[in-house]
This record gives structure tokens, sequence and C-alpha cells, in this order.
């Protein structure tokens, strides 16, 4: 689903981001990444959805490779993730409903298709009652739930979440742990960016891979990656 | 193409007043160019009047037969260079010295015989009222055997070639500049608005939207208000000109066709502009 292998990502000014990681997710896994700020989280996830090339290595994200993929497929690559940030990343002028269409619209989804898929996923995070709202409006859970819906309207094979309870209160973020421990039972891959360590130890069974100054320092999954190697 | 369109509209709705500042933009600069070109189709009006006076004169012997010049009259205008000749008999030219020149009336009012020549009056087509041209005309007129010499007041034509010369590249000149300016200022009206828009974009591209879908609203922005710019700055031209007209001297206004190109012309800035603006955005996020 998601594999990087032996990536590296240097910067001109501030050097290497990321040396010599690999590591695996699998289809419906639910794997997270830990680490400090500045452990190079994030710049993993902008190599998964390609808003970044790496210096060296492959990154291999649902048949996409980096090696190969030309700019024309970014966008096709990422109507298949979906992506949930920090900081929500709303339409500020649109409601909730609006929201979560425009993804859908972008795609060049037929119009009747969106209102009834758009209901489904609101529901699914539980907003339907605030479809008419905007982002304003709404609490920061609230916010992060239409981020999510956004993310999930396009039934993407992998959600990438980039500390998406970052700038929650801790009931909020229990709210959206849960959200997406649903979303994953139901299917769908989570690769979630995080340096809360309550959360990882509220999911023992998930995959964690830690890193620290830009290197994979524990990977959970690495046993099993080996035994993929094996088996071609 | 709806939602393109409804993604267009609703650009001009959420920021009013920031669309209506980069009309206005458009429209003033392209109104400074409008006010140029209502300056260089007046003075090239006036050129083509003191053009239409460029006219070579062949003076003919004297007893050469009618039928001989007549012939010869339908080979000139045959010329490419050509636009009319006129056979002037001899006693048309003394008509002609009498009523253009007053001050001599006493001389030609006591003569005995009539000292003109007959001529041909040849009028050249306006694309070839220069001193080349009627030098090269000329000098074929004195190959005909009953042409007694050619003038065409040479240095006189070579001034208006000048003149013509020079107000052309200065006006080439500042209307390059003036244009410049125009998209330049275009351009950066619609670079504030791709700006503001910035974060949209940004969220856009994350869910998947293509470039091409992303640049099309702009695009379309861009070409309405370099359109609506472009009627403003003609409205603004003719009002302008009218003032001018009424109370100054009498001039000229742009023809239809030039004042639909006017308008074009401000949708096509509009157009680059945004087409500039975006794609550069687009390369740099």
């Amino acid at each position: 689903m998601i594999k990087f292998t032996a990536v590296t990502r240097e910067y001109p000014k501030s050097g290497a981001a990321l040396e010599q990681v690999s590591f695996h997710v699998r289809k419906a896994e639910f794997a997270f990444l830990t680490g400090h700020s500045g452990a190079g989280k994030s710049t993993a996830l902008r190599l998964t959805y390609l808003a970044d090339r790496p210096t060296s290595g492959e990154v291999r994200v649902s048949g996409y490779s980096t090696d190969r993929i030309a700019a024309r497929d970014i966008p096709m690559l990422r109507r298949r993730l979906g992506i949930v940030f920090q900081d929500f990343r709303l339409l500020e002028d649109r409601t909730a409903e609006e929201n979560v269409a425009f993804a859908l619209e972008v795609t060049g989804a037929r119009r009747n298709t969106v209102g009834p898929k758009v209901m489904r996923v609101l529901t699914q995070v539980g907003l339907a009652a605030k479809a008419q709202q905007f982002p304003r409006e709404l609490s920061g859970g609230e916010q992060q739930r239409v981020a999510i819906a956004r993310a999930l309207v396009n039934d993407p094979v992998v959600l990438l979440a980039d500390e998406p309870s970052g700038n929650l209160d801790e009931r909020a973020t229990r709210g959206i742990f849960q959200l997406l421990r649903d979303i994953n039972a139901s299917g769908t891959a989570v690769l979630m960016a995080t340096h809360n360590l309550d959360l990882v130890k509220a999911m023992p069974e998930a995959h964690l891979i830690e890193l620290q100054h830009g290197r994979v320092v524990f990977d959970s999954g690495e046993s099993a990656s080996a035994e993929d190697e094996v088996a071609g | 193409m709806r939602l393109i369109l409804r993604e267009t509209a609703l650009a001009f709705r959420r920021a009013p007043l920031l669309s209506a500042l980069s009309v206005t933009t458009i429209a003033f600069s392209l109104f400074v160019f409008g006010l140029f070109g209502l300056v260089v189709i007046n003075l090239q009006r006036t050129m083509g009047t003191v053009a239409e006076r460029v006219e070579i004169v062949a003076y003919l012997k004297r007893g050469t037969p009618i039928e001989a010049v007549t012939m010869a009259a339908s080979d000139i205008e045959a010329f490419p260079e050509v636009e009319a000749a006129e056979y002037v008999t001899q006693a048309q030219a003394l008509a002609r010295a009498r009523a253009e020149l007053r001050e001599f009336q006493d001389i030609f009012q006591d003569l005995e015989a009539n000292p003109l020549p007959a001529s041909l009056d040849i009028r050249l087509r306006p694309a070839y009222r220069n001193a080349d041209a009627a030098d090269s005309v000329a000098g074929r007129l004195r190959a005909f055997p009953f042409v007694e010499d050619v003038r065409f007041g040479r240095d006189w034509v070579e001034k208006l070639d000048r003149l013509r010369a020079i107000a052309g590249a200065v006006g080439f000149a500042i209307g390059a500049a003036f244009a410049l300016v125009a998209v330049i200022i275009i351009g950066t009206t619609i670079r504030m608005a791709v700006l503001q828009r910035s974060r949209e974009i940004a969220i856009m591209r994350l869910v998947g939207a293509t470039d091409g879908f992303i640049r099309m609203p702009f695009l379309l922005e861009g070409l309405l208000k370099g359109l609506l710019g472009g009627a403003l700055a003609l409205g603004l031209s003719y009002g302008a000109w009218a003032l001018i007209d009424t109370w100054l001297i009498r001039a000229a206004f742009f023809t239809p066709s030039q004042a639909a190109l006017g308008i074009a012309a401000g949708g096509f800035i509009g157009l680059l502009g945004s087409l500039v603006s975006v794609g550069r955005h687009l390369r740099h996020v």
C-alpha cells in the first residue's frame, strides 16, 4: 500500500529531513508514525501524497512510484488518498457540506451522486445535523470531522493524518481517534503521524514506526516486511 | 463546465471589492492606452489628408495630339501606384492659374497667347504617397516622348516621409510602453486575486484537482475582468472624445471594429495575465 525503500530527503539549507528510511504499511493496516517534532513525520507524509519527492530511494503508494509517476498522475493518486491535517484546511467560505462536496466535484463526479455521498460521510462522522454550518461556526473537533468526511468521500484506500488531534482538547482527541479506528475497521488503511504517545498506547496492536532525526529507530512491522521480501 | 462557471461566479461574489478594483484598474490602464490610440488615429487621418496632395505633374510638349495623350493616360492609370491620371489642357491650366494665383491676375489678363503647357496630373494611391514611389513613377513618365518635364515637389514629399517615419517610430514606442504598463498592472491585480486564494488552491490540489481544473476559473475570471475593463475603458474614451470633440477640436472616434478590437484586447490581456499569474503560482507550490 505505502512502501518506503531507502528514502532520503535532503533540503539545501536544513540538510537531511529523512535518511535511508524504509517501512511498509499494508492494506487495511493502522500505522502510527511517531517521533519528536522535526523527526521527519510530516516530510514522510508529504512524500506519501507526492507534495515532495525523495532525493534518493523510492516511495510506492497504491501502485504509483515516485520513480516513474508523471506530474499529471499526481491528482489521480491523491483521489485515492484521504488527507487530514492538524489545521483542518477547510475552505472558510463554504459550508461543511460544500467543503466535502468540493472534493468530489473536482474529480468530475456526476452531480446527482454528490449529494447522497456527502450526506453519507457526514453522517458517518456524526455531523449530518451541522451540514449547513460554516467552519467558523463549528468547534475544532467538529471541523476536524468535516475534514475527515472530506478525506473519506472519495473512498480512499489510505487515510493519511498529520497530527490530526494536535489542535484539539483531550475529549475531542479521543473522539477523532475513535473515528479513525472505526474507519480503519471498515477496511481503510490509516497512517497517522502523531507525538501523542497516549494514543499509541491505547492501540497496542497497531503498526508503530518511530522516527528520530530522520531515521527509523523502531518499526514493529519490520519482521513482517522481511517476510514480505522473502515471499517476493 | 457548470462547476467551473459556478466557481468563477463565486470568485466575483466572494471578493466583490477586489474584483471591482481589478476591473477598474484594467479599465484605467486601457483608458490611457485608448486615449493614446485616439491621438494616433487622428494624427493618421491628418497625415492622410496632407499626403493626398502628393501629386505628380507631367508637362506635355506643345502640339502633342490629344489622342496620344488620352491613350497614354489610360496606360499610366494601369501603373500599380497610380490612382488617377487627369489630362489638363492649356486652357484649363490657364483657368486654374487665374483662380489660384489671384495676385498675378493682371498678368494673366494681358496675355496674348497662353504660355502654360498642357499636363497630365497624376494622383497616387494612398500606399504610394511617398518620395520613392513618386520618383519611380516620374522616371517612367519621362520615358514618354511627348513629356517635356515632370515635377512632384520632391523636397516636400521627402519631408512628409520623414515626418511619417518619426511619428510612426514615436507612436510605436509610446504605444508599446503603454501596452506593457497595462499588461503589468493587469497581471499584478490578477496575481493579487490568485494570492488571495492560494490557500484554496493548495486545498484543491490536496483533494486531487488537476492543474487544468484549478486554472480554468482563474482564466475565465481574467478574461471576464479584461472584457469588462475593456468595455469600461471604451466608455471612458468615448466620454473623453465627446468632450474634446465638442469643446476643443473636431476629432474622429474609433470605428466599431477598432472598438471591438479594443475590448477583445482587454479580454486577451486579462486572459494572458491570469495564465502567467496562475501558471507561476502552480509551479511554485
